[in-house]
């Protein structure tokens, strides 16, 4: 192994929030092409992006795609409730957070928003997830498999989507740091009736995770 | 160089009257404070901070708001400019629109909505290109259909004016899905 190689995990392992948005470290991402392949062969796909508005991600979307893009930052939510010393309330507003109908949405861009959520207000939002899905539709979500470290850094990222197979992470300042890591069975349990169709552990320890909804499966509300 | 600041002079100097611009901006209801814009460059149209128009404003050139508009801003084949000061509480209707103030409504452009660093939009923006850069606010939805955001650009701004008195300016007028919400 090259010096350089131990150098370049070193810097993907420690983010630097002042990273500038060019230095970023570029990850690769298993599951983004099937989420993308899923939306391709539909007429003006409806997308959901639960992280922080990015320009390029619209535009990747919106152009590429042929997307309709909602964006409904839920980091924004999270700040609010842990500067406000509401998290306790956090599940009642997740579950009436969106105004969207039952069945709206063909994709659903959840990011690693999932690892910063308790365990009930992370139920509350997958149900809302299951509520919004249309049948056939998609979500990806990234999950942290390992506990987070002393002292807990409070970094959202910004996930940038280079190409279908490639996201840049951006840190930027969060509230809290991410939370105990859900097993595979709550994961799946969560996001129940959905399926898990694709599923990747990566070798940051992230699982990345695609879900469907079946033809048949109900709206979960 | 030389030739370049004899070509200007004429037209920075100072008119002796702003109203042949005014024409050029048509508010069709009562002004709360000031609703004259004042021409600063040759092309370019105004509306100072200490300006609150309340109503319908529609133009045929380019325009720069730092003041504060509420209702309906049209203007169809030109640049929209939401300065650094700029509030807008209304839906928009241009060519391009550039944010770097906030806006509060829905934004359809036929061409490109840029949204700056430090620009913050509340509402659904119907566009074929949008731009939304590091540091920017968005919430709503982004319609980047070419064909829906050509007609509905020319379309539905013509048919919005007819129908604008009836619709309150928070009522999206092109959402489908999203309704931004208060944060």
């Amino acid at each position: 192994m090259a010096f350089s190689d131990l150098f370049s995990r070193r810097r993907k392992d420690e983010p630097d929030l002042d990273t500038g948005a060019a230095k970023a470290p570029v990850h690769s991402t298993k599951v983004l092409a099937k989420f993308i392949a899923s939306l391709n062969g539909r007429t003006s796909p409806v997308l959901l992006d639960l992280g922080s508005v990015t320009g390029s991600n619209v535009t990747f979307f919106g152009e590429k795609l042929g997307c309709k893009i909602i964006v409904e930052d839920l980091s924004k939510d999270i700040d609010r409730a842990v500067k406000e010393k509401t998290l306790p309330e956090l599940p009642a507003l997740l579950t009436k957070r969106f105004s969207q109908e039952d069945g709206s949405v063909d994709g659903i861009l959840c990011w690693d928003l999932f690892d910063y959520l308790d365990k009930h207000a992370a139920a509350a939002l997958a149900k809302q997830v299951v509520r919004l899905l249309k049948p056939d539709g998609v979500a990806l979500g990234f999950f942290n498999t390992i506990e987070p470290k002393e002292p807990n850094p409070a970094i959202y990222t910004k996930h940038v989507v280079v190409d279908s197979a490639h996201l840049q992470y951006r840190p930027y300042e969060a509230a809290r740091g991410k939370q105990k890591p859900f097993q595979n069975r709550d994961i799946q349990r969560m996001f129940e009736p959905l399926r898990i169709t694709e599923q990747f552990l990566l070798k940051s320890q992230q699982r990345e995770v695609l879900f469907r909804k079946t033809g048949e499966a109900g709206t979960g509300a | 160089m030389w030739k370049r600041d004899e070509a200007v002079k004429p037209t920075s100097q100072p008119t002796p009257a702003a109203a042949p611009v005014a024409s050029n901006v048509q508010p069709s209801t009562p002004v709360a404070q000031q609703a004259e814009p004042r021409r600063i460059e040759r092309d370019l149209v105004n509306i100072g901070k200490s300006v609150v128009i309340k109503g319908e404003l529609s133009g045929s050139e380019d325009l720069t708001i730092e003041g504060h508009v509420e209702g309906k801003i049209e203007l169809k084949d030109h640049l929209l400019t939401i300065g650094p000061n700029g509030r807008i509480k209304a839906q928009v209707f241009a060519k391009a629109v550039i944010v770097l103030g906030e806006v509060n409504g829905n934004v359809t452009a036929s061409e490109k909505v840029d949204i700056r660093d430090g620009g913050s939009v509340d509402g659904d923006i119907v566009s074929p290109r949008v731009a939304i850069a590091e540091g920017a606010h968005f919430r709503g939805s982004v319609d980047m259909q070419r064909k829906g955001a050509a007609a509905s650009a020319s379309s539905s701004a013509s048919t919005a004016s007819s129908t604008s008195k009836s619709t309150p300016p928070s009522q999206p007028a092109v959402a489908q899905a999203a309704q931004p919400a208060a944060h």
